[in-house]
């Protein structure tokens, strides 16, 4: 059987974006932590610019155990799910290692959904079969984490509101914060700047977004190179400022993280108590067991909910933590379809840029406008940006201007356009319903045996009248800025696998609806907390990454505040 | 690797600034072409048409298609990214050879459906027109093709528009992709795009100066970062 392993004080499961933050006030604190992540380290000497390997052949996700356990995706409850497939990557670092990085707080509206929708609208604005609930807390609770985060893995971007001041240069609709960004925003473009001008003459406010990359010299690493190739590729001079480039290697320097590569955790291990033990991982060919005080479960939404559902035991026989049955409940995948392109009549300059170098439009997000008049609650974040690669882009739309897409008319179209087209990335308000959830599939098995997450989910009518509704706006503010001709996406219907996943472990004061605590640690499991998006009940309208790192880092900080009455 | 010592004694030799402007790249290009022997052989011989070295040629050795079957595919490229007097197309930037080799590793998937379209086009070519599908005028090409598209040829997978889709995307990938794969030969498809290139750093000036920036010309690979060095001088990762 497994190998008995010395115990430690806490156990992380995944070095992530999420865990690889909490390592760092757990080690700094003097616990001693061992990190369990699947993939290895990857270095900047991995990142080639090379469209072909990162962007067609998803190199390095295609080499990963999360290529092997990809979630079955099914719109309805009544009909058989289908394996796709898996959007993040295991590594050190995870996903953050080649994420796009733009890096937001949500805006306190987000917080407040259920009580600021009826206050201000009644609460028969509420979808009727939404499960959305107001957060355990405000933004103010979650300010000074993000604050810290932002300091420490090194964000740029421009404050709108600090302390109540606002500056029209940020996102004059963000809450309030305690100081700048310790960096100024990625520089703009000919792009942008055309972007910026036609939003300023549409009464918008248009603002450079925040993003973790650097901007100028940080903490040893090197500034933004601009390249061109930072979608779905790691970054070449660490600029992006993933865990494993700034939280892992500084919790390493504490002496008190010890990193565990290649090592997937297959069970979290629990006693006739009721309380975690520690977990159970295959390396190579071999089993272990790490007995901890702690548990920390960050190995993304989809992973998260499918452990504890692995690890059902005489305590806990649906699933660790799952006796009120709230495990995989109140998932939702950001609503990021209903796309809108636009074509130019010049070059837009775009091939060397990045989806973290762009404009945002926050007017039509969350509750900043008036919605006495739609028929939705919440809304969109219109974002255009800089990105551009050869292969991909001479894929480009032909706006219905040609009868066929090859030879020599088409040739001579893309030689011509390639430059001049845009699609926009618009963020949508995504609520969580009774019908959208995460179990496990009763088919599917990964290379191990053990049954894969099944997604059911797809997206209610207030997320497709908001997919509408922004379209109508990005097709506005395209055409402000001369676009000739502009086409639309469908509206969407199934949630499929996302980088924007949450729920499934959801956070709030009421253990029948939620699996965890207000500080992230399990209502059924005391020792046993969960870092990630899965704790997130509502999505907001934009990237969620920098959320999951304050709500990890005050879980973490938690714990190292309460270690005697958590471990006792 | 004759091109590729070529190409690289091209970028390695102080002259990335006076590069050729692009315009004289592609009229040059396009009048010399490739002269490409689609003969019973498997092996296939490319003039290179930019390199300093008037002389230089480069074989091409097939990993898994049959002669027949890549001058098959290599005449469709040629109809999905002609050569014309916008300049050179998919034939000259050899998207055949990274098909070939693809087939053989990434997308060996596909092989097998690659030698039962392939043979279907041909016949059907022989059929209405009597000559193999590489043999055709480029209209009775385009018209094979566009019967393909609209499915008047029963037992392609999934659909002949479907396959054709598939070589379309390959043909993209294999005129468009970095040369290390085998296409994109003497950086035509970039050209062609006015893509300025791959750079390890890019200024705000140089974004200004958008398809008037003159093109870098080099590899991923060419960079020493992502290759491993080799005990060879001059060694390239543009693997042609």
């Amino acid at each position: 059987m497994a190998i008995n392993l010395p115990g430690t004080d806490v156990v992380v499961i995944g070095l992530g974006a999420a865990g690889g933050v909490a390592v760092l006030p757990l080690a700094e604190a003097g616990l001693k932590v061992i990190g369990l992540e699947a993939g290895g380290w990857l270095s900047p000497n991995d990142f080639a610019p090379d469209e072909l390997r990162n962007n067609k052949r998803n190199w390095p996700q295609s080499v990963q155990k999360a290529a092997q356990e990809a979630p079955a995706v099914r719109a309805y409850s009544n009909t058989t799910a289908k394996q796709g497939g898996h959007p993040m990557m295991n590594a050190v670092g995870g996903t953050s290692m080649h994420y796009w990085a733009q890096s937001w707080r949500l805006n306190p509206w987000d917080f407040k959904v259920v009580s600021e929708t009826t206050r201000r609208y009644g609460a028969s604005r509420l979808p009727a079969n939404s499960t959305v609930e107001d957060w355990p807390f405000g933004y103010e609770e979650l300010e000074p984490f993000y604050d810290r985060v932002e300091q420490v893995v090194g964000v740029s971007g421009k404050a709108g509101n600090i302390n109540g001041s606002i500056d029209n240069q940020g996102n004059i609709f963000e809450g309030p914060r305690s100081r700048e960004y310790p960096m100024s925003p990625l520089r703009g473009s000919p792009f942008t700047e055309l972007m910026r001008e036609a939003a300023n003459s549409l009464g918008f406010n248009p603002f450079q977004g925040p993003a973790a990359i650097t901007t100028e010299p940080y903490d040893g690493r090197s500034p933004c190179m601009y390249h061109g190739f930072c979608n779905r590729g790691g970054c070449h001079v660490q600029a992006k400022s993933s865990t494993a480039v700034t939280t892992i290697p500084k919790a390493q320097q504490s002496g008190n993280l010890e990193v565990v590569t290649h090592a997937r955790v297959t069970r979290i291990v629990t006693n006739d108590g009721g309380r975690v033990t520690g977990v159970e991982y295959v390396r190579g060919n071999e089993f272990f067991f790490q007995p901890a005080e702690v548990v920390l479960l960050g190995s993304y939404t989809y992973e998260n909910s499918r452990l504890l559902l692995l690890s059902s035991s005489a305590a806990f026989p649906n699933g660790l933590a799952n006796n009120a049955g709230q495990v995989g409940r109140h998932y939702m995948s950001h609503h990021q379809g209903a796309s809108v392109s636009a074509l130019f009549p010049k070059d837009l300059h775009n091939w060397y840029g990045l989806p973290a170098q762009g404009v945002a439009i926050d007017e039509w997000a969350d509750d900043n406008f008036d919605h006495s008049q739609v028929d939705f609650i919440g809304g969109a974040n219109l974002w255009v940006h800089t990105d551009r690669r050869p292969m991909s882009a001479a894929q480009m739309s032909t706006f219905g201007r040609l009868e066929r897409n090859w030879g020599t008319e088409w040739k001579k179209f893309i030689m011509e356009n390639v430059d001049r087209t845009n699609s926009a990335y618009i963020q949508k308000t995504t609520l969580p319903y009774e019908h959208n959830y995460l179990d496990l599939d009763p088919v599917i098995k990964d290379p191990l045996g053990l049954p894969v997450t099944r997604i059911t989910g797809r997206y209610g009518d207030n997320e497709l009248r908001i997919a509408a509704f922004a379209q109508e706006k990005m097709e506005q503010w395209y055409r402000e800025a001369g676009a000739i001709e502009v086409s639309r996406g469908g509206l969407g219907s199934t949630m499929t696998a996302s980088t924007h996943a949450y729920g499934g472990t959801r956070m709030g004061d009421d253990p029948g609806t939620n699996v965890v605590n207000r500080w992230g640690f399990c209502h059924e499991v005391p020792n046993l907390g969960i870092v990630g998006a899965s704790v997130m009940g509502t999505s907001g309208a934009r990237n969620p990454t920098l959320t999951a790192q304050a709500l990890s880092w005050r879980t973490a900080d938690h714990l190292v505040n309460n270690w005697q009455s958590i471990t006792s | 690797m004759g091109l590729a010592m070529a190409t690289s004694n091209n970028n390695k030799g102080g002259n990335k600034p006076s590069d050729p402007s692009r315009r004289n790249l592609i009229k040059g290009a396009g009048l010399v072409g490739a002269a490409v022997a689609s003969s019973a052989s498997h092996v296939v011989t490319a003039q290179n048409p930019v390199s300093q070295s008037v002389e230089a040629q480069v074989t091409e050795a097939l990993e898994t298609l049959t002669a027949a079957e890549a001058a098959t595919l290599e005449a469709i490229t040629d109809r999905i990214l002609p050569a014309d007097e916008n300049g050179p197309g998919a034939r000259e930037a050899r998207a055949v050879h990274y098909i070939d080799r693809s087939l053989a590793s990434d997308n060996a998937a596909f092989r097998a459906n690659y030698g039962v379209g392939l043979a279907m086009i041909d016949e059907y070519s022989v059929k209405q027109h009597g000559q193999s599908f590489h043999r055709l005028t480029s209209p009775q090409q385009d018209d094979v093709l566009a019967d393909v598209i609209a499915g008047e040829i029963p037992g392609f997978n999934p659909s002949g528009g479907g396959f054709f889709n598939m070589i379309r995307s390959h043909t993209i990938e294999g005129t468009f992709s970095d040369p290390y794969y085998g296409g994109n030969r003497d950086f035509i498809g970039w050209d062609m795009l006015g893509y300025p290139g791959v750079r390890f750093a890019v200024s705000s000036d140089e974004v200004s100066l958008g398809r008037d920036l003159p093109p870098a010309h080099q590899s991923a690979y060419d960079m020493p970062n992502f290759t491993k060095v080799i005990a060879r001088s001059g060694g390239s990762g543009n693997g042609n």
